[in-house]
């Protein structure tokens, strides 16, 4: 198991690397932040001093083996914009995405898996019908239509739950978090219902697609046969072996909630990561958006380390596999 | 007489499909003693799997049990509601599938897989349960099941995994056991020691086996008495030795001529011509006619099987004692 991780982390350390050569290239290539940072007043002696000053006069490999030393350091720059490391700027956002993005997960799947279930049990069902045809609508309607109907009938219409923001937010572990508090968790209600509708179908179709496999395999006849009350047959015999492609798939689309909950986070003005990303790119921000894809890209690769042991707990010929080898 | 332990009246089981009602099960009865072994033969799609799911109401949709009735110890399975009929799976009748890799869930333990076996027929504790999943291993001749408990399905060989089906099949030593084809998909020295084990330790709990095969050699290893199959339906029955001895129609004779034997080297293995019919499709009255060499205009009519001994379901059956000799 140890031999496992140490592989993993091997294989994710080399994973970031090339992420960084790739997000500074990237970056470079999108534009001077100079025309965007210094007023159009300022004259050719003011603006070579800023542009030596923020380093930008030395060569790409150069500008790179120095972000590298830094970043080795955990320095990723300074925000151009805010004048504040860029890496701290985004990690004092990231409470509040990780908080969004888990309360959508959490309702995708406490939904998801019961209603997938239901709909591959009772393919033929009305109940798997509409489950079914709802799971089509989740999936096709676009987030930030779906966030502004949202806000329409809830916040505007009916005035039940707030439109936008965090609202009232409580400390835990130093970091300030909405859910702690009555005011910050009806503020986010409307953003996780949005976040999660696409995950929600994802999750149904996954759970149902694994159901109405399952449930025809001679292994859940067997323990029909042994007299087992239905719960146990569904919860156990079929739960854990659907499990394994949904908590796989799961793991992914944490991932990509976390760092792409741009629109939803825009619609409902809700002061996450996605947020500042959009307004850095705007503003040519370059250390922060570096910062951002950096800290996505190791989001992923620890959420894959955790998605595998999980799966490992799930399927026992995967774990004797990673233990030999 | 003594009521029989299981009795099986004119039971239908019906697929609906798109292209029509397949009649899987079409009318097929026979009775089983207690501590009575009965081989039901067929081909592929003969009904003989879908007739041992039925008696435990396990087929699963479109299928549906039609008519008949499955009294088993004087009580109807077929109405009986699905809490009595849990009541009644794996502690009184048992079931042991056709393969082993698929009859053992991948993903649990085969303590798990046992010890829940025993929890739901039995109200006793886990290290209980544990117990006696461990001596239900040790019976069907796992060695260290100390150990084997707490493996995994995939840590196991297909004729392991069959005898852990066999050891959970056994935990409630139960009346009945109805196996589907359990050895087929096993080495043939695998198949003769389960074959073997299974028959001892039915005999010695008295328990009866209803086991359902295609193969006839099986068969007449084990059982006292057989029903072969054919489309749905029951065309010969009888004990194993008359049967074999003399099989009296065609398509038995069939059968046992297709059986390679070592006594007619060097001669071309006969084969029934032509194919299992569509079952959506059949001939009306005998299903067998237009594969069999006897056939004629009154084969348009099925004959009925009458009840006691040898019997079979044909108008033209082969001479007792002919087998062999001609055709």
């Amino acid at each position: 198991m140890i031999v496992f991780i140490l592989r993993r982390l091997t294989q994710s350390a080399v994973v970031i690397a090339a992420m960084a050569v790739l997000v500074f290239t990237g970056i470079f290539a999108i534009g001077n932040p100079i025309d965007v940072l210094i007023s159009p007043e300022a004259d050719e002696v003011e603006r070579a001093a800023a542009i030596a000053r923020l380093g930008l006069d030395q060569p790409m490999h150069v500008q790179f083996a120095r972000f590298v030393e830094s970043a080795v350091g955990g320095d990723l720059g300074t925000s151009f914009v805010h004048g504040v490391p860029a890496l701290g700027l985004v990690l004092q956002r990231f409470p509040a995405t990780l908080e969004l993005a888990l309360a959508a997960m959490l309702l995708a799947v406490l939904l998801g898996i019961p209603l997938g279930l239901w709909a591959g049990l009772k393919p033929d069902s009305v109940a798997g019908r509409v489950i079914m045809t709802g799971s089509i609508l989740g999936f096709s309607l676009p987030t930030f239509w779906v966030g502004m109907m949202l806000i329409m009938a809830f916040a505007v219409q009916l005035g039940w739950l707030p439109a936008g923001g965090r609202g009232q937010t409580a400390s835990l572990f130093g970091v300030q978090w909405s859910f702690l508090t009555r005011d910050g968790l009806a503020h986010l209600i409307l953003p996780a219902i949005n976040l999660a509708t696409f995950k929600l179908s994802l999750v149904i179709r996954l759970a149902r697609a694994g159901t109405r496999e399952v449930a025809l395999q001679d292994y859940v006849k067997f323990a029909r046969a042994k007299g087992l009350s239905p719960a146990r047959v569904v919860g156990v015999h079929i739960l854990k072996n659907i499990m394994i492609p949904v908590v796989t798939v799961l793991g992914l689309e944490l991932g990509s909630v976390i760092a792409f909950s741009v629109v939803t986070e825009s619609v409902f003005a809700w002061p996450g990561m996605g947020k500042l990303l959009i307004e850095s790119i705007l503003q040519l921000d370059r250390p922060v958006v570096v910062a951002y894809l950096l800290l996505t890209v190791l989001l992923f690769v620890v959420i894959n380390l955790v998605v595998d042991l999980i799966y490992s707990m799930l399927d026992p010929r995967i774990r004797l596999g990673g233990g030999r080898a | 007489m003594t009521q029989p332990l299981l009795r099986v009246e004119n039971l239908q089981t019906h697929f609906a499909t798109r292209a029509g009602t397949v009649k899987a099960v079409d009318g097929v009865s026979f009775d089983l003693r207690r501590g009575e072994i009965l081989g039901l033969v067929g081909e592929s799609g003969s009904g003989k799997s879908v007739t041992g799911q039925s008696i435990l109401g396990l087929v699963d949709p479109p299928g549906r049990i039609a008519g008949g009735r499955v009294l088993f110890d004087g009580e109807d399975l077929v109405t009986a509601g699905e809490k009595r009929l849990r009541a009644i799976r794996g502690r009184r009748i048992a079931m042991i599938f056709q393969d082993p890799m698929m009859t053992l869930n991948p993903v649990l333990s085969v303590e798990t897989q046992m010890v829940e076996a025993v929890l739901a027929h039995d109200k006793v504790g886990r290290a209980e349960a544990r117990r006696r999943s461990r001596d239900a291993l040790g019976r069907v001749g796992i060695a260290s099941p100390e150990e084997r408990l707490a493996a995994y399905p995939h840590q196991f060989s297909g004729g392991m995994r069959q005898r852990v089906a066999i050891a959970i099949a056994l935990l409630h030593s139960p009346d009945l056991i109805l196996a589907d084809e359990p050895t087929t998909a096993l080495d043939v020295t695998i198949q003769a020691q389960i074959l073997f084990e299974v028959q001892t330790l039915c005999r010695d709990t008295g328990t009866a086996l209803l086991w359902v095969t295609h193969d006839l050699a099986v068969v007449s290893a084990l059982a006292d008495r057989v029903a072969v199959m054919y489309a749905g339906r029951i065309v010969e029955t009888g004990p194993i030795a008359d049967v074999i001895q003399a099989p009296r129609h065609p398509y038995t004779r069939g059968l046992l001529d297709s059986v390679p034997s070592r006594n007619r080297r060097g001669v071309p293995l006969r084969s029934i011509p032509g194919m299992t019919p569509s079952v959506l499709d059949l001939p009306k009255g005998c299903a067998f006619q237009p594969r069999c060499g006897r056939a004629d205009a009154a084969c348009a009519v099925m004959p009925e099987l009458p009840e006691n001994g040898h019997a079979w379901r044909c108008w033209h059956p082969h001479d007792a004692d002919a087998r062999g000799a001609a055709a």
